[in-house]
């Protein structure tokens, strides 16, 4: 079980990634340039507040889970 | 009844049992009813929103327009989790009955001079910043309170009635929502259409002071949790709670567990049962606003006595089976729902009262010119259903407007009755959905708080608290409109559903990650 927490931890980096790519490419850049002062502030807290949250959170866990930080004898 | 022992040991046993649960009554009484009260305040803002834009912040005014998306916003995912930074740390620090105190201060007071604000017409462009502020102080009490209040009863439950006690302060959320939905009914219903639009939408926040001060005589009168009187009398308590929580590998790494491994799916989940499936209703099947109030008043008093019972079962078969169990229902049980939700709302196969059918034509005119050509038809069916459609064709120059792609600029406004087969129908698939967030709500504060030390707990799981609701579950509503606006031009056959692939992702990596690498299996809460 260690070593599949472990190589999941790629697959949470890759996904970190690609929310990263869907949250600016999607979201963040459209609502930015909508020219909407509504989707301006809606923009602005996905690109600088909430997708740093979320994928660094994200980027962290599976680093962590990638170093083995979730193994049972690290507990 | 007589209670029959077979020694003295297990007479004074029972005693100390029944003193100690006639004690947590009170400790739990205390403590929900302030995080309901909070609930209740959070919850009256969003509920009047559409009254409270017309007062302070007019459409026409491009920055009162800001800063009402900034209320919006900001209160409910951003200052949150600061919230929850803030008080989780002084609750470390100081105490936890003292800090959720202080929230439910702020709170209470917040709420109750939203109330007192002159509105634009009267003070102008004071009003709307004013309410913002508010609006942020509602944010960072409500980030300070669940914590403290999970933590403060968490630490005074026996440990095989954690989960069962906890659970009581996981139904006020709910009930908080329910309550806010009550008092405004009975508020507009109270008062003519008149009154409540010009002083009557204020009442239920001045309501709130005197929940709050009831309240905080309560609360003030509790001791403090005796695990973090121990602490702080042994001087085990932390001097730096967010460095503790965050800085320290040991704990940040289950921190970020918490936040992707239980509480992220739990905040989507949360959100499709009690604000999406509200919002389905009434934007995407057009049910009338009326109907969808009832039923969803219906499915969350039906629903809230789950969380208890799931509060209990996880005391005895753990909390991470029920928690992944309800988030894996969820995700393959939503999509048939909604599919089926949808298809109720559809009135082409009903049986329609031709004779009963009304089609009427007007016009605006402004100043003499015509600026609007009005169409509205009503529809009636055998089996009690109604359709109401308007659409509004708007004019200039005698002309139909167009819009960016060229095509007549045309609003179409429907609004669907139900039968009452359909209503019941209706209110049974939404308490079903009830039924998943019991499931993943009802053991999660004993889940975070047996997660973390004594010495950070309130902060530790106030965070991750905050951010899988506010972040994650806050931004459902935004994420799924956009999906379904986009199926629906790309032209797909079920466009209705393309909203759930939010919850149902989110929830599925949630499920993966808490399956894999939640170890469920500790439950101490005095380390």
């Amino acid at each position: 079980m260690d070593s599949i927490k472990k190589i999941l931890g790629i697959v949470w980096l890759v996904l970190a990634a690609f929310i990263l790519y869907l949250g600016l490419t999607v979201l963040g850049i459209q609502k930015l340039t909508s020219g909407k002062q509504e989707d301006l502030v809606f923009g602005i807290i996905i690109v600088f507040i909430l997708l740093p949250i979320v994928v660094g959170g994200l980027g962290m866990f599976g680093w962590y889970a990638l170093q083995g930080e979730y193994a049972k004898n690290k507990r | 009844m007589s209670q029959q022992f077979k020694n003295q040991a297990e007479h004074d046993a029972y005693v100390e049992e029944k003193t100690k649960n006639s004690s947590i009554w009170s400790v739990i009484m205390a403590s929900s009813l302030g995080t309901l009260i909070e609930w209740y305040d959070f919850y009256i803002f969003g509920s009047l929103a559409v009254i409270l834009s017309t007062k302070f912040f007019p459409a026409d005014n491009p920055t009162a327009a800001f800063l009402s998306t900034l209320a919006t916003f900001a209160a409910g995912f951003v200052v949150r989790p600061f919230g929850a930074l803030f008080f989780g740390r002084l609750g470390d620090m100081i105490g936890r009955k003292y800090t959720f105190l202080v929230t439910l201060l702020i709170m209470g007071f917040s709420t109750f001079l939203i109330g007192c604000i002159p509105s634009y017409e009267t003070i102008g462009f004071l009003a709307p910043v004013l309410v913002l502020i508010l609006r942020l102080l509602q944010g960072l009490a409500l980030g300070g309170e669940y914590g403290g209040a999970a933590t403060y009863v968490a630490e005074y439950a026996q440990p095989h009635r954690r989960g069962y006690w906890t659970s009581w302060i996981q139904t006020t959320a709910t009930v908080g929502l329910f309550v806010s939905l009550i008092v405004i009914m009975v508020t507009r219903t109270s008062l003519s259409a008149e009154e409540f639009d010009s002083w009557g939408w204020r009442v239920p926040f001045w309501i709130s002071i005197l929940m709050v001060v009831v309240s905080y005589i309560i609360r003030r009168n509790m001791k403090e949790s005796p695990l973090f009187a121990k602490a702080k009398k042994e001087g085990k308590t932390s001097s730096n709670p967010l460095k503790e929580s965050f800085g320290n590998k040991y704990n940040f790494k289950y921190v970020l567990l918490a936040l992707f491994g239980a509480v992220m799916g739990q905040g989507v989940i949360w959100y499709t049962g009690q604000f999406y499936a509200m919002s389905f209703m009434q934007k995407v099947m057009n049910i009338n606003a009326e109907q969808v109030d009832s039923l969803m008043a219906i499915a969350l008093l039906v629903g809230t006595p789950m969380f208890v019972l799931f509060g209990w079962l996880s005391d005895k078969v753990g909390r991470k089976p029920i928690m992944l169990i309800g988030m894996l229902i969820a995700i393959f049980a939503y999509r048939p729902i909604y599919d089926k939700m949808f298809k109720l709302g559809d009135f082409s196969a009903k049986q329609e009262l031709t004779e009963k059918a009304i089609s009427l034509a007007s016009v605006n005119v402004l100043e003499g010119a015509k600026t609007d050509s009005i169409y509205t038809s009503e529809k009636y069916y055998a089996d009690g259903s109604y359709v109401k459609e308007i659409k509004t064709k708007h004019l200039e120059n005698g002309k139909i407007m167009l819009d960016d792609k060229g095509k007549d600029k045309v609003e179409i406004k429907i609004t669907k009755t139900v039968d009452s087969d359909t209503k019941w129908t209706l209110a049974l698939l939404v308490f079903i959905q009830v039924i998943f967030v019991t499931m993943v709500y009802g053991p999660i504060a004993a889940f975070l708080v047996e997660m973390f030390p004594v010495r950070i707990r309130y902060t530790s799981m106030s965070l991750p608290y905050h951010i899988g609701n506010g972040i994650f579950g806050g931004l459902l509503p935004a994420v799924a409109t956009y999906l379904v606006t986009s199926g629906k031009e790309a032209g797909h056959a079920q466009w209705y559903l393309e909203g759930l692939w939010y919850p149902i992702a989110v929830a599925g990596v949630c499920f993966i990650i808490g399956l894999i690498y939640i170890n469920g299996k500790d439950k101490a809460v005095n380390d």
